[in-house]
């Protein structure tokens, strides 16, 4: 059964189109890849999924229903969440906050349990601390719940981020280049994390990465962009041998030397 | 000289105090609003001026019941401040739903006109509605809280003279410091302040997170102006006197104590505010016998502001405020 269907979707700027008729299914429960050379709309294809931008036409169903026309935090309360390229943490807030503000729309207590401080709003916020908390274990966060988020070391606050979009309960998370600048160790412990995401935390994981060994090894379904169009997809093997893709990557002269 | 001064100086801190309270609850507004949207709101004087207003009616309507007498004042007041906040939060907050939020896309400078105009408007109304009512537009609401109290400084050292004061600056005093405190629990601990915060910081990611940007920012203006509308009360029972016109100088003041204090954050509101208190009460009483009598009470405000400007030479972030260096 498939999470999401994408269905030609189009995304024009102006006159400059950065997605062209792309459609993909993500399958419940999968790890599913998008990579492609830099600029080939992946980014903009996010932004789409999240509400973001709008589609110019096509459309986005989350487990059958129409995501289009919906605000950013709709789509985010309907079930998916993400990560950044650019590292997005709010940095003046505590390694904990971050991720209870992640659990916003789990919280039932309203403005007026606030004011009046009423004691089943305390019991919520308490709970919620204590979720964050065991959430920031899982990640191996917890010594620096207290730390700000801006003092944190890149590979933690990528990993942060990612407890951050966890904290949502998403049904599906989107995950933008999560291993940008990591070394190889932390690469070797995002991997473990982002394999054992969809048992741990019931979710599909849709991933844009550039590192080919981390893509390779961890997706069940690879979807190549190229100048805004799905030019390939497939299990890892097949797009390993695509000429399709060889050649948006290297070039045509690299297609026949192969 | 110096022993003059020490002799007022009890004093002035109460006064400076009572002041500096007031100051310290609008500039909450100022730097909650900047905070969120980078927008300094000039409408929000305005809006303690209409507090000011709607509280003097209550208490004048209030009073004119016969058994409210029987009732004692301090629950009036309660009464009073609770139904001013609510309705001068509800304008608050339509104020940014229909003159800011249309422009949030626009360059900072649009909104900042708009506001500028939604005070003439809000001045010129009120205006209107009390001269309308009343044939005068300078309103003295009913005199509460006036029992004279004198704490005995001068039985704790021989070099201070005793303070004295009414029963509102008690009042005033107690009631901003409560809304204060409230107001940092509130941001610091729970939901939706945590969503206020995270607004501030990035507003697309906060969305992304699933956080509602509108709803946040319009209980950003509701809190603000219900504060704001709650000292406008506050102020009214302490100096008795208002007319329409309280909002922008006052409103300016507060401004500059959010500016002091470094704009944004809300503790540092709290300090500038008290801060510019104490400093003109300390001015009025002092510039007489300090310049030799060159320049009386009345250039307080030039002494307070040249204070300010001095400290924003070497601290241009305010207080508390964060040095931003940009990252090259």
């Amino acid at each position: 059964m498939s999470i999401l269907e994408v269905t030609n979707i189009t995304k024009k700027f102006g006159g400059l189109t950065a997605n062209q008729d792309v459609t993909m299914n993500i399958e419940k429960g999968s790890i599913t890849a998008v990579i492609g050379p830099n600029g080939a709309g992946k980014t903009t294809f996010f932004n789409m999924i999240t509400g973001v931008y709008q589609p110019t036409s096509g459309d986005i169903r989350l487990e059958g229903k129409s995501l289009l026309g919906l605000k950013p935090d709709e789509v985010a309360k309907r079930g998916i969440s993400r990560t950044f390229q650019n590292i997005r943490l709010f940095g003046e807030m505590s390694v904990i906050e971050n991720v209870l503000v992640g659990m916003h729309t789990g919280l039932k207590t309203n403005l007026l349990g606030i004011f009046l401080n009423l004691p089943t709003t305390k019991k919520e916020e308490l709970l919620a601390e204590k979720e964050a908390y065991r959430l920031l274990e899982h990640f191996d966060l917890a010594p620096f719940l207290n730390e700000k988020a801006c003092n944190l070391s890149y590979g933690a606050q990528r990993k942060l981020e990612i407890a951050r979009a966890l904290a949502t309960k998403p049904k599906l998370i989107l995950l933008d280049e999560p291993a940008a600048g990591m070394n190889p160790a932390e690469t070797r412990e995002l991997t473990a994390i982002i394999k054992n995401m969809g048992q741990e935390f019931n979710v599909s994981v849709l991933l844009i990465e550039h590192d080919m060994k981390l893509v390779m090894e961890i997706s069940e379904h690879i979807v190549v962009l190229d100048h805004g169009e799905k030019i390939a997809e497939g299990n890892p093997e097949e797009i390993r041998t695509n000429p399709k893709v060889i050649e948006a990557y290297l070039g045509s002269g690299a297609v026949q030397t192969v | 000289m110096l022993l003059e001064m020490l002799q007022s100086l009890p004093q002035v801190l109460i006064d400076g105090l009572a002041l500096g309270a007031v100051y310290a609850v609008v500039a909450l507004g100022y730097t909650m609003v900047y905070g969120i949207l980078q927008l300094i709101n000039f409408a929000h004087g305005e809006i303690f001026m209409t507090g000011a207003f709607i509280g003097t009616t209550f208490f004048i309507l209030l009073m004119g019941m016969g058994w409210v007498s029987s009732v004692p004042q301090i629950f009036v007041l309660i009464l009073v401040l609770i139904v001013t906040a609510c309705l001068t939060g509800l304008l608050g907050m339509g104020i940014e739903r229909v003159a800011y939020r249309p422009l949030r896309n626009a360059p900072r400078l649009i909104p900042l006109i708009t506001a500028i105009g939604i005070s003439f408007i809000l001045q010129d109304v009120i205006r209107f509605i009390a001269e309308l009512s009343s044939g005068n537009y300078i309103v003295t609401g009913p005199s509460l809280f006036t029992d004279q109290m004198t704490i005995s400084f001068s039985s704790l050292s021989s070099i201070f003279n005793d303070a004295s004061f009414k029963t509102s600056f008690l009042i005033v005093l107690v009631t901003a410091f409560i809304l204060m405190i409230s107001l940092d629990y509130f941001i610091n601990r729970t939901k939706w302040g945590t969503a206020m915060r995270a607004v501030a910081l990035d507003r697309e990611t906060a969305s992304l997170m699933s956080i509602n940007v509108n709803k946040t920012i319009s209980i950003t203006f509701f809190i603000g102006s219900a504060l704001g509308g709650a000292t406008g009360v506050l102020f009214a029972v302490q100096y008795g006197t208002i007319d329409p016109f309280i909002g922008f100088i006052l409103g300016m003041k507060a401004f500059i104590a959010a500016v002091l204090g470094g704009i944004g954050n809300i503790r540092g509101a709290m300090l500038g505010g008290i801060l510019l208190g104490l400093l003109e009460m300390f001015a009025s009483a002092n510039l007489t016998l300090l310049t030799g009598g060159i320049f009386g009470a009345e250039y307080k405000d030039v002494f307070a502001f040249s204070i300010l400007i001095l400290v924003l030479i070497f601290k241009p972030e305010g207080l508390l405020g964060k040095p931003t260096a940009e990252k090259v």
